[in-house]
Order: C-alpha cells, then sequence, then structure tokens
C-alpha cells in the first residue's frame, strides 16, 4: 500500500518546511557580513614580490591573454635586471592563475581581493607600487603556495551560523 | 488532583465573559460609527502583519531572511510598499473595458470588508449580529469573484481573462463543499448567527467535527486562491493572472483584497472551528487574535511546502473528494446531533476522529483522476 496517496506526503512535506522554520538562514547580508573566501581564492588581483623578481617575464609569456606588461633595464653595477614597469591590465584578466604557477623565483601571487569594480576600465590596470608585495598592504592568496594558505583563515561555510544585522 | 485540575480547566473554560449590549457605546449610529473604525483598522492592520508575517515566515521556511532593512526585523516593509504602490502611476490599456477596469478592484475589495460585520471579536462586540450570519458569509464572500471576473474581462488581456476564467470555475466548485462543511457546524450549534455558534462551542467544533473541518480548510483556501490552489494568480504560467493590467492603488487593492480573504478565512476557522474569542486567562479578543493568526501560519505553511495543482486536479478534488465527504459528513452530523440532542460529549471526539480517518483513506482509494492514472 502507498501511502503517498494517503496525505502522508503532504504530512512529510510540511515537516521538512517547519524544520527549515527552526533552521538558521543562510542568506549572507553582503556589505555588512562577508564570509571568509577560500584561501585559495583567485583573486582579480595580482600580488608582486619586487625583490624575488628577476625580471625575467616569464610571467608575461605564459600569460594567455597577454595582460602582464614588463618593461627592464639593466643594472650593471648590481649584476641584474631592474624591473621599471610592471603592469598588469587585470580588466582582461582571466585569473587563470598561469603567470603565478610559472614564475620560477615564486616572486608573483594571486590576490586575495574580489571587489575590485570600477568606473573606468583603465583603473582596473595594475602598476607596480599597487601589487608589491613588500608596500605590506596586499594580502597575497595561498594559490599555489601552501604555505600562505596555511596562515589565512578558514573559509566560512554556509552551513554555519550566519547572524542576521539588527 | 489532576481531576481537580480538569475540572478548574473546564470551569475556566465554560465561563463566558459578559455580553456586551447589542449597542454597546450606546446608541445605533455610535455603534454603527465604532464598530465601522474597528473593522476597518483590524482588517487594514492585520492584512499588514499578515504581509510581513508571510514574507517572513515563508522566508524563514526557505532559508532565507525576508525583508529585514525597513523598520526592525523588516515590520515596516509592508508601509513601505504600500507608500510605493499608491505613488506609482495608474495605467489602463487602451482597449480596455474602462468602467469596469475601475470598478473592479472595489467590487473585489468591499465585499471582504462586509464579512466582518458579523465576525464578534468577544462575546455580544460585532457590527451586526445577524441570525443568519453565515449565510451572510457565505453569499457575501461569493461577490468578490465577480470582482476578479470584471478584471479579468476589462483588462482586454487573454492571460487576465484565463486566470478570472479558473476562478469562476473553482469558486462554483468549492462552494458546495465549503457550505455543506458549513451545515455540519449549523446543525451542532443550532444557530446561523456566529456569536451562538461560538457560544454553543462548549467543545471546540474541531474535535467534534474534525472531518467538515479538514474540508472547509481545503475548501476555503481554494476559495480564496491560496496555494496550492492560486491557479489564477499562477506566477509561471500566468504572469500575475488577473491583475497584470492594474497598477497603482487598483493594483494595491486587489493586494489588500487577497490578503483580507485569508484574514477573513482566518476569522471564519476561528470563529466556527476553534471556539473563536473563547481561552482561558487571556482577555477575549486576544485569544481570536491568536487563533486568527494561529490559522494563518498553517496557510503560510501550507503554501511554502505543497506545490501548484492542475486545474484538472482541482476540479476533480472539488467534486470527486470534498463532495461526497461534504455529503457525508452531514449525514454523520445529523445522526449524531439526533441521538444526542443536548450536547455531543466529549467520549464523540475519537469516534468522529476514527471517522475522518477512514473516510479520508477510503475516498483517496477511490479517487482517481484522467481515466485512473494518479500520475501524469
Amino acid at each position: 500500500m502507498k501511502f503517498e496517496h494517503y496525505g502522508i506526503g503532504i504530512a512529510k512535506g510540511l515537516t521538512v518546511t517547519i524544520r527549515h522554520l527552526f533552521r538558521h538562514p543562510v542568506t549572507v547580508q553582503h556589505p555588512e557580513q562577508r564570509l571568509n573566501t577560500s584561501r585559495r581564492i583567485r583573486g582579480n588581483e595580482l600580488v608582486w614580490s619586487r625583490d624575488r623578481c628577476t625580471g625575467c617575464a616569464t610571467c608575461a609569456k605564459t600569460c594567455p591573454q597577454g595582460v602582464i606588461q614588463i618593461v627592464t633595464s639593466v643594472d650593471l653595477v648590481g649584476n641584474k635586471y631592474e624591473v621599471a614597469k610592471y603592469e598588469v591590465d587585470t580588466g582582461y584578466c582571466i585569473s587563470c592563475g598561469l603567470c603565478v604557477e610559472s614564475c620560477p623565483y615564486g616572486a608573483l601571487f594571486m590576490g586575495y581581493a574580489y571587489e575590485r569594480a570600477k568606473y573606468r576600465r583603465n583603473e582596473l590596470v595594475q602598476g607596480k607600487e599597487d601589487m608589491m608585495l613588500e608596500s605590506g598592504k596586499k594580502q597575497p592568496s595561498g594559490y599555489f603556495y601552501p604555505e600562505i594558505a596555511r596562515e589565512l583563515p578558514r573559509q566560512t561555510l554556509l552551513v554555519e551560523r550566519i547572524t542576521e544585522k539588527a | 488532583m489532576i481531576a481537580n485540575f480538569g475540572l478548574d480547566l473546564e470551569r475556566y473554560w465554560s465561563a463566558l465573559p459578559p455580553e456586551l449590549p447589542p449597542d454597546w457605546p450606546g446608541g445605533f449610529w455610535w455603534h454603527w460609527l465604532v464598530f465601522t473604525i474597528i473593522i476597518i483598522a483590524f482588517v487594514l492592520g492585520l492584512v499588514m502583519g499578515f504581509i510581513w508575517l508571510e514574507r517572513r515566515g515563508m522566508a524563514r521556511m526557505q532559508a532565507r531572511l525576508g525583508p529585514n532593512r525597513v523598520g526592525p526585523l523588516g515590520l515596516l516593509q509592508p508601509v513601505a510598499d504600500a507608500i510605493k504602490v499608491l505613488l506609482k502611476e495608474d495605467i489602463v490599456p487602451d482597449k480596455a473595458d474602462k468602467i469596469v477596469h475601475w470598478l473592479a478592484p472595489v467590487v473585489a475589495f468591499a465585499p471582504v470588508l462586509m464579512i466582518f460585520a458579523v465576525i464578534p471579536f468577544q462575546n455580544g462586540a460585532l457590527l451586526a449580529d445577524l441570525n443568519i450570519g453565515i449565510l451572510y458569509v457565505v453569499a457575501i464572500s461569493s461577490v468578490s469573484t465577480l470582482g476578479i471576473f470584471m478584471a479579468g474581462w476589462a483588462s482586454s488581456n487573454k492571460y487576465s481573462l484565463l486566470a478570472a476564467m479558473r476562478d469562476v470555475a473553482a469558486v462554483v466548485s468549492y462552494e458546495i463543499p465549503v457550505v455543506l462543511a458549513l451545515v455540519g457546524v449549523v446543525l451542532l450549534a443550532g444557530s446561523l448567527s456566529l456569536n451562538e455558534i461560538v457560544k454553543a462551542q462548549q467543545i471546540p467544533f474541531i474535535l467534534l467535527q474534525p472531518l467538515g473541518f479538514l474540508l472547509f480548510f481545503i475548501g476555503g483556501s481554494a476559495e480564496i486562491n491560496r496555494s496550492p490552489f492560486d491557479l489564477l494568480e499562477a506566477d509561471s504560467e500566468l504572469v500575475a493572472g488577473f491583475h497584470t493590467e492594474f497598477s497603482g492603488m487598483k493594483f494595491a487593492m486587489f493586494y489588500l483584497a487577497e490578503y483580507a480573504e485569508a484574514l477573513f478565512l482566518s476569522a471564519i476557522i476561528a470563529t466556527l472551528f476553534l471556539a473563536g474569542w473563547r481561552g482561558p486567562l487571556l482577555p477575549p479578543w486576544l485569544w481570536f487574535l491568536i487563533k486568527i493568526i494561529g490559522v494563518f501560519f498553517v496557510i503560510i505553511w501550507i503554501r511554502t511546502t505543497v506545490p501548484r495543482v492542475r486545474i484538472d486536479q482541482l476540479m476533480a478534488l472539488a467534486w470527486k473528494f470534498l463532495f461526497p465527504l461534504a455529503l457525508i459528513n452531514l449525514i454523520i452530523t445529523a445522526i449524531q446531533v439526533l441521538a444526542w440532542p443536548e450536547a455531543l460529549p466529549w467520549a464523540m471526539i475519537p469516534v468522529n476522529i476514527a471517522i475522518m480517518a477512514t473516510l479520508v483513506l477510503l475516498w483517496s482509494k477511490l479517487f482517481k483522476l484522467g481515466w485512473g492514472r494518479v500520475e501524469v
């Protein structure tokens, strides 16, 4: 005897909805509440280390979009390349992370930020100073660098309780 | 000890609050004025509350938050919505029947307000204690269907007309089981006046008339077009049904009428089956309010749970399920009332619940859709 035809199905459904009433909601009140993103997020900016970069331009060659522009000059005294210009047009970046993976010196990181909406396209171009790791303003993401990921806060899951703004 | 407690409870329950005189603040016109204001304030206030309760409650049942920006806990959201909708431009379609289009929201809303004239908020506290109260309720509540059909017709929009036709078909079909379910209550109470029916409920009639309650609840939900019977508004098929072509104040009237109908159904169920204003300790009007909100909560709960039915399922449920069960319920109630003419004893409660369970199970077995195909 299939009891689904005698209203039991509806009763089951009713218990499901009433259980949800006493469950916490999963909605995030975005500007006031933020979830911790994945520790390995490929955010839409890059973080670049001036000290480690040798100016080899491997990142620029790997970039499928060709958005990394690097200009170097020879520093005869220090016997190395001086990076004169390092620019990333993040408006065209597809966040593939190939530049980060390809960097032989571990000088490039994906950024941790994701709210970078701007009014003009050229405002999205990141200059050298804007993405410098040494400035301490930019948090690199743990993508491709497990030792950074270990330091970052754990990702919030939607099953955890998110309280409502009063 | 326990027996004593039971007796105390029964004394609390059966002690009626003093009845208000029929011209309560003194004089016919004062009575009319005071109760008109009370009814309008009650309906508008509770409708706002219901809109809030429905949006928040439904949101929580769907693991959302619902509106929470306007005022504390989003309490002022209905007010904000009302202001928004009142300030909007009133657009009348080019090919619309202008007069009918203008009249439809009024015809839909006014009768709903009129119903509350006979609903007792407290012992004797009602605008008009008609001795044909239930007949009045049944008659007036069908009038708003006319408003909906006028709206569908005047819009000169095929989807609106389709929605309006569905509503007329549904109301015509569901009126019969609803009225038959009400007759059971009338037989038990021995009166058509709503205040007398509340006074007659030594035992709430939901216990003596469980089947009647079920039929009335289902039929009533269909009649006020609540989910799962909201075929005429079917968001996914008919845009917004009959009020697609209405905006501004006219739309607000339909919206108001929809929730006022839900309020009226909750109030009628609370009055007829849940002993209306009766209850221990708390003041009677508060009991009435609590019961109304409780019934409305169940309506929201069902709306969140049950998916919309097809039109053939709607009709089959009315004619093949509710109608025969309502007739059987009427016969059984008549026999019981004849057998115990004074008052039905407490022992009848389990018997009636057993009868309900048997009949529902039996009829589910007989209930066939589309020449025996239960599934599509």
